[in-house]
């Protein structure tokens, strides 16, 4: 068992999860809400990263921020910053690849709420934020837990694009999916199957919780 | 907030280790040749495998390795070309392949591929494992021998390509093909010995795997001391012993 490979895609996918939380709600709420021209094309480059292989998107982030690329060279001259081969640079691709993941099912749940509740609580003098607070999230709710969800695990199985822009080091950019690949390559079987059966059980256990937490929050209260 | 993230996460020691890329043919004796140099010296080594062709694609990229272990001279001289390594760098071992036949195939282990050739001809061969000519110098060496043995047209729709020797090897012994060209420096390992018959090819039937590293620019104290020790007698023993041979 590679526990450094697993405790670094934990941590890929709490950090993924701490970055892509906010933007996705924002930005899920907004296409929820707004009406304007070329909405289609935001949606289209939101859901992009779900139909694009994985290793074209890794092939582009790699070489779109490569040391090789202006985006890299002026990354490196400004700020001294490497987006290639480091954990770093795994966040911003794993940001990238989960968007749809985050974004998609909240912005269903924010569009279901309907409109005569959000005039309602406007009606009985509640502000912007506290209608935010205590009207829409708590519908949305199981629309965030699912996204959150399926971003988490989606983050610890990523394989293609990681494979593409990590370099697969161990304690950077040597995931647990990296690792099952690299351990079958040296013949370790042993090691190979342990790590695929732990990722299988922790998938499973995760989307079921969410699926529970889910059919919980949608049960009518009596 | 990005940045602030993965700096917290980013564990501490992980600036001041030595990074090695290395090719796959290299999997086993490596493994024991760093062990052995951790213990006399006390620094740590992170090694990572793969074909040499991705590393000289992910090198010229930016890729944070401080040691390159090329199966092949060129990538090495094309890094140093580009500027990329502080020299030319120095040969460290000559490679060697072989056919691997797992149990239960109805091929021979026959360095000479006779029984390859028979089986293509009676259309009785399922598939064979090479690795990728196009990146990885163990698949371009075994290229030439089945070129060599006038078999390449005849062989090219049951190949599979693995994406580094090691992988090759992997497919090779599966039970999922009938064999494989893979390195003599694997078939010597316990754990692929077991799983099948080797027999290797004549030499003059490729071009020497001719294997030189490199140190990288911004390569540590450390990592010029790991690649000082890789051509000591004690390291050389160790490649010895995995089927490689000793540069003069």
């Amino acid at each position: 068992m590679d526990w450094t490979a697993l405790w670094l895609s934990v941590e890929l996918a709490a950090a993924t999860l701490a970055v892509l939380l906010p933007g996705g709600l924002w930005l899920a709420r907004w296409l929820a809400r707004t009406r304007f021209a070329g909405k289609a094309l935001v949606e289209g480059l939101v859901v992009l990263p779900l139909v694009l292989p994985p290793t074209v998107l890794g092939y582009y982030l790699l070489v779109s921020l490569g040391a090789g690329s202006p985006i890299g060279r002026w990354l490196l001259q400004t700020f001294d910053l490497r987006l290639t081969f480091n954990f770093l640079g795994l966040l911003v691709a794993s940001v990238v690849f989960n968007l749809p993941f985050m974004v998609q099912p909240i912005q269903r749940a924010f569009e279901a709420i309907p409109p005569a509740l959000i005039e309602a609580a406007a009606v009985s003098g509640l502000g912007r934020w506290a209608t935010l607070w205590r009207v829409e999230l708590p519908l949305a709710w199981p629309g965030i837990l699912s996204a959150a969800v399926l971003t988490f695990v989606h983050t610890l199985g990523e394989f293609g694009v990681v494979l593409m822009m990590g370099g697969s080091i161990p304690g950077q950019t040597k995931t647990i999916a990296i690792s099952i690949y690299d351990r079958v390559q040296a013949f370790d079987l042993a090691s190979a199957d342990r790590m695929a059966l732990l990722l299988l059980l922790l998938s499973l256990l995760a989307v079921a919780a969410s699926f529970f937490a889910t059919a919980r929050l949608m049960r009518p209260r009596a | 907030m990005g940045w602030a993230v993965g700096a917290a996460l980013a564990p501490a020691w992980a600036q001041s280790q030595v990074t090695v890329a290395a090719a796959s043919d290299l999997q086993f004796a490596l493994e024991e040749a760093a062990a052995l140099f951790e213990r006399q010296t006390g620094h740590r080594l992170r090694l990572v495998f793969g074909s040499s062709g991705n590393f000289f694609a992910q090198i010229l990229q930016g890729a944070p390795f401080h040691l390159f272990m090329s199966a092949d001279e060129q990538f090495v001289f094309r890094l140093a070309d580009a500027g990329r390594a502080v020299d030319r760098g120095r040969l460290y071992a000559y490679g060697r392949i072989g056919i691997i036949v797992p149990k239960g195939s109805p091929l021979k282990a026959d360095g000479e591929l006779r029984d390859l050739a028979a089986a293509l001809r009676q259309g009785r061969l399922r598939k064979f494992a090479i690795a990728s000519p196009e990146h990885a110098p163990y698949g371009m060496r075994a290229r030439e021998a089945l070129q060599h043995a006038g078999l390449w047209e005849a062989i090219q729709p049951r190949l599979v390509y693995g994406e580094n020797i090691s992988q090759a090897a992997q497919f090779a012994t599966s039970g999922a093909t009938d064999g494989g060209i893979i390195a003599y420096s694997l078939a010597r390992a316990p754990q692929v010995a077991a799983l099948g018959d080797f027999a290797l090819i004549p030499e003059s039937w490729h071009q020497p795997l001719a294997q030189r590293m490199v140190l990288l620019r911004d390569a540590p104290p450390a990592a010029r001391a790991f690649y000082d020790f890789l051509t000591t007698p004690a390291a050389q023993s160790i490649m010895v012993r995995y089927g490689f041979a000793m540069p003069r």
